[in-house]
Formats: C-alpha cells, sequence, structure tokens
C-alpha cells in the first residue's frame, strides 16, 4: 500500500511557526543566486492567447497555458492553474506564475463561487507553479507543500523572484510563499466537504519536492509537473527517480490527468506512454554515451535526439535535460 | 525543417571520439572586460607577456551554459611537445584562477577537459606557458548564470557521502606504445563558500579539491592546481604515455585536509 489515508490535520507538519532564519552579511547577500533550474526567463512568447477556464470535470476548473517562456505578454503563466470546488471551501492548485497570473485566478475563482479558498497547492519549487501563491495571502489560506519545498524554496526561492522581476516587473513577480502545511511521506488528505483529495510527496523525480493530488470523487488524477504533456519535459531532480514515480502514478489506476504542462485534461495512459519513452530514451541515450566514453558535452548535442520533433520547446531544454541526467548517471 | 545532427549520432553510436567544430563565441572586445583581463594576467604572471595565439592552444566552451554549475571545457594544444603549463581562468567569477595544470614526463599534453562553475557573462581565458617560458593565451565568451552559488545537494551530508570516492575510465582502442586517453572521476561537493545549505540557511564554508597529482609508475602524468571554480564531483579527462605496465597513481587533497590516494590497474588490452 502506497499511501496512508488520514484527515489532514493530523498529517501536515504545521510549520508556520517555524522561527526566521539566521543573518548573513552583504557581501553574501550580493553573491546570492541560485540555479535556474530548467527556466530560461529570458525568451520571447510566440503567441498571447487569452487565457480561459475550463470545467473539467464537476467543480474542477483549469487554465491550460501555452507551451512559451515566462514573459511579461503571458505574465508567467506558462503552467496549468485550477481550483477545485467542495461543499465547504475550494482549493487551488496550482496558484499561477506570477502575482499577476494568481490574481487572474482569484477572480476566475470569485466569478463561480463564494466559499472560502482554504487551501492553495504549491506543487513544486518551479516558479511557474509557485508565484501564483501571493495573490491568494488575504484568504489566509493553508499554502500546502512537499515536506522539502521549503528547503527548495529558500535555497532558490530569491533567485527566481529576481528574474522573474526582471522579466514582469516587481509588482507583477509577487514574492515567495513558503508552506504553511507540509504533506510528509505517507501522503494526506484533505476534506473540502463531502470532497476529499488524497496528497502524495513524491520521492525525487521532476524536482526533490513533487506533489500530486488525486480527487478521490472523479478518479482525476493531478500529477502536476510529474507529467508533462507536449511540451518537453524538464529535468531537474532524478531520472531513475522519475520513471519509478512514474510508475507509482500509473499504480493509482487514475484514467485521465490535469498535466503541469498541455492540454487542461489528458486520458493517461498515452500521455504516460509519450513521457515515458522521452525519459527512457534520454536515460539509455545517456547510459550507452557513458558507457562509450563519450564526453557530457557532445552527449548533450547527441542524445535523445530521436524525440525532437515530438516536443514543443526541444532545443531549449533537452541538452539541459542530458547534462542532469549525465551527472546523475555517470556514477551508476 | 528540422536539421538531425546526423555526424553527431553516427558517432555517439560507434562510440568513436568526436572532433568538433570549435563552436565557443569570441572573446569579448569591451574595454572593462580587456582591463579585467589586463589585471588578472598581471596578477598571475606579473610583467611577463601574455602572447595571443590562434594555433598553440584553443579553447572549447558553449556559448551559453545549459548548467552554470557544470560547464565543460576542453582546452586543446595542438603542439603538444613543447607544453610545459596550461592555466584556465573565468575572468568574471569571484576568484577567476580555475586551474592550472603542469605536465610530466608521462603526459600527453594534447588536451584536457574539466568541468567547471561560471557565475556570469563572462570572458573564459586559457593560456599555455611553452617549455622556453613563453605565455600564449587564447578566450572565450560564455553566458551563464548563478553557477557558483548553485546547490550541490539537498543537504551538506548528504554531498560530503562518498567524499574522496575515484573511478578512472580508459578510452577503448588504444594501441600499445600509442598515448591512452583517461577520465578521472573524484567524489567531492568542492563547496567554494557560496552555496548556502538549504536546511540552516547558512553559507556552507569553502571545501574543495585544490590539489590532484596523476602519475604513470614514477612518471609524472601531470599535477593540478584548482580553486573554487571546479564543479561539484571533478571529472578531468586527460591523456598519458604508458609506462610499462605500472598503474596509473591518482593523489588528491582539499582545503581541508583531506587527503586521498588511489592506484587503477591499466586494462591489459592496452598493454
Ligand atoms: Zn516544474
Amino acid at each position: 500500500m502506497l499511501y496512508a489515508h488520514m484527515h489532514i490535520s493530523s498529517f501536515l507538519k504545521d510549520v508556520s511557526g517555524q522561527p526566521g532564519i539566521g543573518a548573513v552579511s552583504a557581501l553574501q547577500m550580493s553573491r546570492r543566486a541560485a540555479l535556474i533550474g530548467g527556466f530560461c526567463l529570458c525568451c520571447l512568447p510566440s503567441s498571447t492567447a487569452a487565457a480561459t477556464m475550463t470545467e473539467v470535470g464537476p467543480g474542477i476548473f483549469i487554465r491550460a497555458a501555452p507551451h512559451e517562456e515566462a514573459a511579461a505578454a503571458n505574465h508567467g503563466g506558462i503552467a496549468n492553474i485550477g481550483f477545485v470546488v467542495g461543499r465547504d471551501s475550494v482549493l487551488v492548485t496550482d496558484s499561477g506564475g506570477s502575482l499577476t497570473d494568481g490574481e487572474w485566478l482569484r477572480a476566475e475563482i470569485r466569478k463561480r463561487t463564494d466559499k472560502p479558498i482554504r487551501h492553495v497547492l504549491i506543487t513544486h519549487v518551479h516558479p511557474d507553479h509557485s508565484f501564483g501563491a501571493a495573490a491568494f495571502a488575504a484568504d489566509r489560506p493553508a499554502f500546502v507543500g512537499h515536506h522539502a519545498l521549503r528547503s527548495a524554496l529558500e535555497a532558490r526561492g530569491e533567485f527566481y523572484q529576481k528574474r522573474l522581476a526582471e522579466v514582469l516587473g516587481a509588482e507583477s513577480a509577487g514574492s515567495v510563499v513558503y508552506p504553511t502545511q507540509e504533506v510528509m511521506k505517507d501522503g494526506a488528505e484533505i476534506d473540502l466537504g463531502g470532497r476529499v483529495v488524497r496528497l502524495s510527496a513524491h520521492a525525487t523525480a521532476h524536482t526533490d519536492c513533487d506533489l500530486s493530488m488525486l480527487d478521490v470523487e472523479t478518479g482525476l488524477l493531478f500529477p502536476a509537473d510529474l507529467l508533462f504533456v507536449n511540451r518537453v519535459p524538464s529535468l531537474d531532480g532524478s531520472l531513475p527517480g522519475w520513471l519509478a514515480e512514474l510508475d507509482k502514478l500509473k499504480a493509482l489506476g487514475a484514467s485521465r490527468a490535469v498535466p503541469g504542462h498541455g492540454p487542461p485534461i489528458v486520458d493517461m495512459a498515452p500521455a504516460m506512454a509519450d513521457l515515458t519513452r522521452y525519459l527512457s530514451t534520454l536515460s539509455d541515450g545517456t547510459r550507452k554515451a557513458i558507457a562509450s566514453g563519450v564526453s557530457i558535452e557532445d552527449a548533450a548535442r547527441s542524445v535523445a535526439q530521436s524525440e525532437r520533433d515530438r516536443w514543443v520547446l526541444f532545443d531549449d531544454y533537452n541538452e539541459r535535460n542530458v547534462i542532469q541526467a549525465y551527472k546523475e548517471l555517470e556514477w551508476e | 525543417m528540422k536539421i538531425l545532427p546526423l555526424a553527431i549520432c553516427l558517432a555517439v553510436l560507434a562510440g568513436v571520439p568526436l572532433t568538433r567544430a570549435s563552436a565557443s563565441e569570441p572573446v569579448n572586445m569591451e574595454p572593462e572586460r580587456q582591463e579585467r583581463w589586463n589585471q588578472i594576467a598581471q596578477y598571475l604572471f606579473g610583467d611577463r607577456k601574455v602572447e595571443p595565439t590562434e594555433t598553440l592552444i584553443k579553447l572549447d566552451a558553449p556559448k551559453r551554459a545549459q548548467d552554470a554549475a557544470l560547464v565543460p571545457i576542453t582546452l586543446t594544444m595542438p603542439e603538444k611537445n613543447g607544453i610545459k603549463s596550461v592555466y584556465l581562468v573565468i575572468d568574471d567569477n569571484p576568484a577567476p584562477f580555475a586551474a592550472k595544470f603542469t605536465f610530466g614526463p608521462a603526459a600527453d599534453a594534447g588536451s584536457v577537459q574539466l568541468r567547471v562553475r561560471i557565475d556570469t557573462y563572462t570572458n573564459v581565458h586559457a593560456v599555455a606557458e611553452t617549455k622556453d617560458g613563453r605565455l600564449f593565451e587564447t578566450a572565450a565568451f560564455v553566458k551563464a548564470s548563478g553557477g557558483c552559488s548553485a546547490p550541490v545537494a539537498a543537504s551538506d551530508e548528504k554531498a560530503m557521502a562518498g567524499m574522496g570516492e575515484m573511478r578512472m575510465k580508459f578510452a577503448e582502442g588504444a594501441a600499445a606504445g600509442k598515448p591512452v586517453e583517461a577520465t578521472l572521476m573524484i567524489r567531492h561537493p568542492n563547496f567554494n563558500g557560496m552555496q548556502k545549505n538549504p536546511i540552516t540557511q547558512y553559507f556552507t564554508p569553502p571545501r574543495y579539491i585544490d590539489k590532484m597529482s596523476v602519475s604513470s609508475g614514477n612518471a609524472k602524468v601531470f599535477d593540478l592546481e584548482a580553486d573554487i571554480s571546479l564543479s561539484t564531483n571533478p571529472v578531468i579527462t586527460f591523456s598519458f604515455v604508458q609506462n610499462g605496465r605500472e598503474p596509473l597513481k591518482v593523489v588528491a587533497s582539499d582545503t581541508k585536509d583531506g587527503h586521498w590516494e588511489q592506484g587503477f590497474d591499466i586494462p591489459a588490452a592496452m598493454n
């Protein structure tokens, strides 16, 4: 049995009372920055399609985002975001790629329901999924994340914020929001009033802090960035780990899912097959390159090129994915 | 129309070493960048003349780093028998001097490869010192961001696991009497003082490999002096001339008195 199911209050560690961090010197501060984490915030979008919400299931609304990099024209709205309405309250997942994106989502929620927004999920550290959270601060929801999310945000959040502010402007970018409730290894449940969602804190896969959600009533899975559709996946955690977590997701038996990037809703089987094929190709090709003495830079240019025509933004991410894979797999 | 880089794919399948057209971006000539290099050269070499070269040393670096914490660099020295040592300098890193290889009698000084952290858009310089004491430089411009402070692992403890473990890979297809290409891997977090511990939020104190020495029997292949810019888990590719059946010996040490030694038998097929 993969997941133990208990009520959220007993399973989410309350960390809102955590003491502040130690001070660092000005010199250290000026040097502070962190890995971009596979996110290029510098490229202009190719289109600015008007965003719309799709009702993908009863009380489940999703905005599918274009396959672009964060830019002023899309307000950082490049990931799928949305919300689930229960009898008593609303749960947001994810909240958006900027304060502006999050504010837009909040307005969309208020067009449809006056119920309180009690939970905002932050499915992982990447800015296109985490920076909308600030738009919900006034609702005083529980900000729910993986138990490793806080340290990931502490290591990178400030760097993301700075880069996002350069692209969108500081007011639009918003600020880093830390989880106030953490999902531990054995998972958690949230009851929205007659509607229960199950949360899973995954082992290192797409990142080291991936959270997925299953809506029990509809059987709809929210794998967030554990599932990329059409947009080339970005590897920022562990390649064998991601493939292993995909197996666990498949074992949940959901037939449809809301991917982190792609259409608002997809059939699980073909979408998972495509992602598994890309990651396996990346893994096999990188292992082969390592075994035959191909250098990391030559591997970066050659591995997984058979996947090139199958994914949007392939050239922007594949080389980096190979480097991530190579440095992980060369020690096997 | 997307074109598959067929030559590269075939080379990978065949395991053939690639000869690359240099994809590096030319050195950036902005006055302040030139002034910075002049200062660094003065610091490293005093009043010795450092002449530009397009033949004695070549630098292959990506135009844009895909991962700023792991930027692969190849130095090629076509006139290898006349080369005494090579320097790698990353002008705008917090400590620009990155590495110096000093070649010994068992070296094949034709090329070395290493991986570095690059913090910002910068010129990268390679300098060759010839056996007759002259200095020659070449440079490339690399676009990178945040490489020096990129986190190493989820915790310092995790990053330190297995520290000092070494592996050596020998390229296949070497013939007796010919130089052998080898790749040395060492597990080491190479903390440079700019990584923040994700748990304590304090900066992890610097601890990085600053000396490495490789010998074939009693004959030196190279000595390496390094500073903060080598990537986590350093990987160095070099070539050496075999000295009978003597194993390849590696001695490495870091800035916190870490000391590791290991011998590697050369695969029998190569003897
Ligand atoms: Zn992501």
